[in-house]
């Protein structure tokens, strides 16, 4: 192959792989390999001078491969991609390297035997590229509307930017109304204005919106088909009134006499058996709760029947399945709250004077189960010792290693409300760090620790004790004084630990993102591309990537947002490159490539008297299982052929000469 | 290789979406293990066929790990089961040659870099106890 001219290009990444190993080295050990017309070592590769050079040596040396020895191709692939692309050169030219990742940063110990990796790995780059051709991809167009999973804040965000931008959306939320935590929660930090008076309106905006449809009580039970073009297939759970004809006069739920504990309210107080999930609900329209409505139960009652006016309730009714055509899909379904009885030490579930962040939210605001009192569960009483408990299953191994991000900021305006409800009160904040680190936090810090009765304690309770009055009893040590610290509290608040949904597992593998160690999704880059997945077409936006307070989930919808329209408004997808392949003239027919086709890619067709298989480029999505299946070597994988495959792991097996 | 104690060549293949992820996880977090293991990227494990397995054993590799993401987790459906079933079958291969011992199949995700880094160390642990296996030399001697 003397046609085959190879520049390569070894990258520093500053001290990130200088560091460890000498880059001109390996470029000297990389000049004398095969083809190798051009071999150079550079500060910054990826940065604009580093780039010009390749392209000024594609054009000087008249280059057909390329291959940059750097960091992971998952972060600047498409970087070297668009240089080849500049020079004229097919950008599946260009073999990349990973000597950063894969090699100086867990190698620092032995740098003699990095170096010795970055050159074998060099060498088979070398072996491989000379086996490398030009692809070309096909465009499909792109259905231009979008899902939005959930209809929490940031659901709602995302979908009002995207219907303002002029795209049809689709809201499913699993609950009866959209509004999410944020509906639960009585004001905001660090402002303290009131949470349903800022998100209300943006409800009745999605509401109101032409280009928003809303499902709710519904889930996504399958997604098919790929970026541009995914089929999505939503479950509308039976709500037994038909929602066509209701017009959410709300008669039936004050006549209703079946009662159930309210999951709104965090399980303080109750709700009717046919119900709206607060208030101020969006879409305002009831629904039955089978396991507490009397017909469903004892088969007695049927009062919302008799009194709702336009014949609306229908006991019979069943799920219902929609399918649903769209181009891109914002996930959005936030974050539940650790479950606290697996902290035993600290008696919730069992003692009743030991609550949630979440239901204090509940019994301070004013249209609460308490009416905004805040008392004490077991008696009604109004409590006068209170202690707070930062990071309750956070930042802990036995439970969850990450921090909640937003329970500091959160217990500080907890102290806000029990001041406001209970003046004399003495709240003790037990806290392992105040992190107040976003806007207006540390003002908002300073401001409640100067409050008379407010006592910030360095440390976590031990176990907690309950006394004959309900009140609790436990020791905390406090790592700031050194003193062992004997605490009788009326009421025990947890800022508890924040986890994905339970739901989210099963819609993860539908939609095929990732999770990181946390089990929330997996964005594409932490720090330049937070909002989107590995899975083209699939955005994210707030809790789901990981725990946020409400300004970040704000921004992060926003940006899914933006990210998905651009998506949406470019109008088309490109096939993946890495496509099935087929040699005709050695392909028999035989149709077992067929057979391990999980997209129904490949079909096999007469041509010219005999059987071949032919691929489908759309349909298509380059795994290569149909490669590794093929008897006769006919179907190839672009980028991953056979040839390729092998002459690279031949170099990297025999080592470098 | 150094004098004294064996390094052995290790070849890996990952796949793209999950494997290959893991181990990147284990660089940005700076998780060390040993320099023996050299990674082939595939788009997806089910793309890898025996030959390439055995191309590597016979051309001076002394141990061949496979990875892919876990079952029920490939972001091709079902690659990582038509691996499964392929490793299954070439085992059977390989025992014959008395190989089985030097290749393994190993499920790393995304998020399990540590992990990646526990299999890698192990993996280079037990081939470097089962020692060189020398096919190259001896194929060419015959």
């Amino acid at each position: 192959m003397s046609d085959v001219r190879i520049g390569v290009y070894i990258c520093h990444c500053g001290k990130n792989i200088a560091g460890v190993i000498d880059p001109a080295k390996v470029a000297e050990f990389a000049s004398k390999l095969p083809n190798v017309v051009v071999a150079r070592d550079y500060m910054y590769m990826c940065s604009s001078p580093g780039q010009a050079l390749i392209e000024e040596d594609i054009k000087k040396y008249n280059l057909n491969r390329v291959i940059v020895a750097a960091c992971s191709p998952r972060m600047h692939e498409p970087t070297f991609q668009a240089v080849l692309r500049k020079a004229g050169l097919n950008p599946w030219l260009l073999q990349m390297v990973n000597i950063r990742e894969h090699d100086t940063w867990v190698h620092e110990d032995t740098p003699d035997k990095a170096e010795e990796k970055a050159k074998e790995l060099v060498a088979a780059a070398v072996a491989r590229a000379t086996h490398l051709y030009e692809i070309t991809t096909e465009k499909a167009p792109v259905v231009k509307s979008a899902l939005v999973v959930g209809g929490g804040i940031a659901g709602i965000r995302a979908a009002l930017d995207l219907a303002n931008a002029g795209i049809k959306v689709y809201l499913v939320e699993k609950r009866q109304s959209i509004g999410g935590k944020m509906a639960q929660l009585d004001k905001t930090f660090p402002t303290l204005d009131c949470s349903k008076c800022i998100l209300t309106p943006l409800m009745v905006d999605v509401a109101r919106h032409p280009n928003i449809e809303i499902y709710a009580y519904s889930e996504v039970v399958d997604v098919s088909g790929s970026a541009g073009d995914f089929k999505v297939k939503i479950k509308l759970k039976p709500t037994y009134v038909d929602w066509s004809k209701c017009t959410g006069c709300g008669v039936c739920v004050e006549k209703c006499p079946g009662r159930a504990p309210s999951e709104f309210n965090e399980g303080l107080g109750i709700r009717k058996a046919i119900y709206f999930e607060f208030a101020q609900a969006v879409p305002r329209r009831p629904v039955i709760d089978p396991n507490y409505c009397l017909w469903f139960t004892k088969g007695i009652c049927r009062v919302c029947s008799k009194v709702c006016p336009v014949g609306a309730i229908d006991y019979e009714q069943k799920e219902r399945y929609v399918e649903l055509n769209v181009g891109a899909i914002v996930v959005a379904i936030g974050y539940e709250i650790y479950d606290m009885t697996k902290m035993v030490e600290y008696g919730y579930g069992k003692f009743k004077n030991v609550i949630t962040g979440l239901q204090l939210e509940r019994l301070s605001d004013a249209d609460g189960p308490t009416k905004g009192r805040i008392v004490r569960l077991s008696d009604g009483k109004e409590p006068k010792t209170i202690a707070i408990v930062l990071c309750a299953g956070s930042r802990d191994e036995k439970h969850v290693k990450y921090c909640c991000r937003f329970g500091c900021a959160a217990a500080l305006k907890h102290v806000y409300y029990i001041k406001h409800s209970v003046p004399d009160a003495k709240v003790l904040v037990l806290y392992t760090d105040v992190r107040a680190f976003g806007k207006g936090f540390e003002e908002f810090y300073q401001k409640v620790r100067s409050w008379d009765d407010v006592y910030f304690i360095r440390g976590r309770p031990a176990e907690i004790f309950e006394d004959k009055d309900g009140s609790l009893i436990f020791d905390v040590y406090d790592s700031n004084t050194g003193q062992l610290i004997n605490v009788k509290a009326d009421l025990v608040v947890l800022e508890s630990a924040v986890v994905p949904p339970k739901d989210w597992e099963p819609l993860r593998r539908l939609l095929k993102v990732s999770c990181d160690p946390g089990g929330f999704a997996l964005e594409l880059h932490p720090k330049l591309r937070p909002f989107e997945t590995t899975a083209d077409g699939i955005f994210l936006a707030g809790t789901i990537q990981g725990p946020k307070d409400i300004p970040d989930t704000v921004a992060h919808a926003a940006a899914a947002a933006a990210a998905a329209i651009g998506f949406l408004l470019k109008g088309y997808v490109e096939s993946v490159p890495y496509l099935a392949t087929v040699n005709e003239d050695l392909c028999s027919g035989c149709s077992l490539c067929a057979s391990v086709c999980p997209y129904d890619a490949i079909t096999i067709e007469e041509k010219e008297g005999r059987r071949v298989a032919k691929v489908n480029v759309i349909k298509c999505k380059g795994c290569g299982a149909c490669a590794a299946t093929c008897p006769s070597g006919a179907m190839q994988q672009h980028y991953f052929t056979d040839t390729q495959i092998l002459s690279e792991v031949s170099t990297l097996a025999g080592g470098a000469k | 290789m150094g004098e004294g104690v064996f390094e052995p060549r290790i070849v890996v293949f990952a796949c793209n979406w999950c494997s290959y992820a893991g181990i990147d996880l284990a660089g940005t977090s700076r998780i060390k293990y040993p320099h023996n293991v050299r990674i082939v990227k595939v788009m997806c494990s089910g793309r890898v066929n025996p030959e390439m397995v055995l191309k590597a054993l016979a051309d001076g590799a002394d141990g061949v790990l496979i990875t892919g993401c876990h079952p029920g987790d490939c972001h091709y459906i079902s690659g990582n089961y038509k691996t499964m079933r392929r490793y299954f079958l070439l085992r059977k291969l390989l025992k014959q040659l008395g190989l089985e011992e030097r290749v393994r199949l190993e499920w790393i995700s995304a998020s399990e870099g540590e992990r990646w880094a526990r299999v890698a160390t192990d993996f280079v642990e037990h081939i470097r106890r089962l020692g060189p296996l020398k096919l190259k030399e001896v194929m060419s001697s015959e």
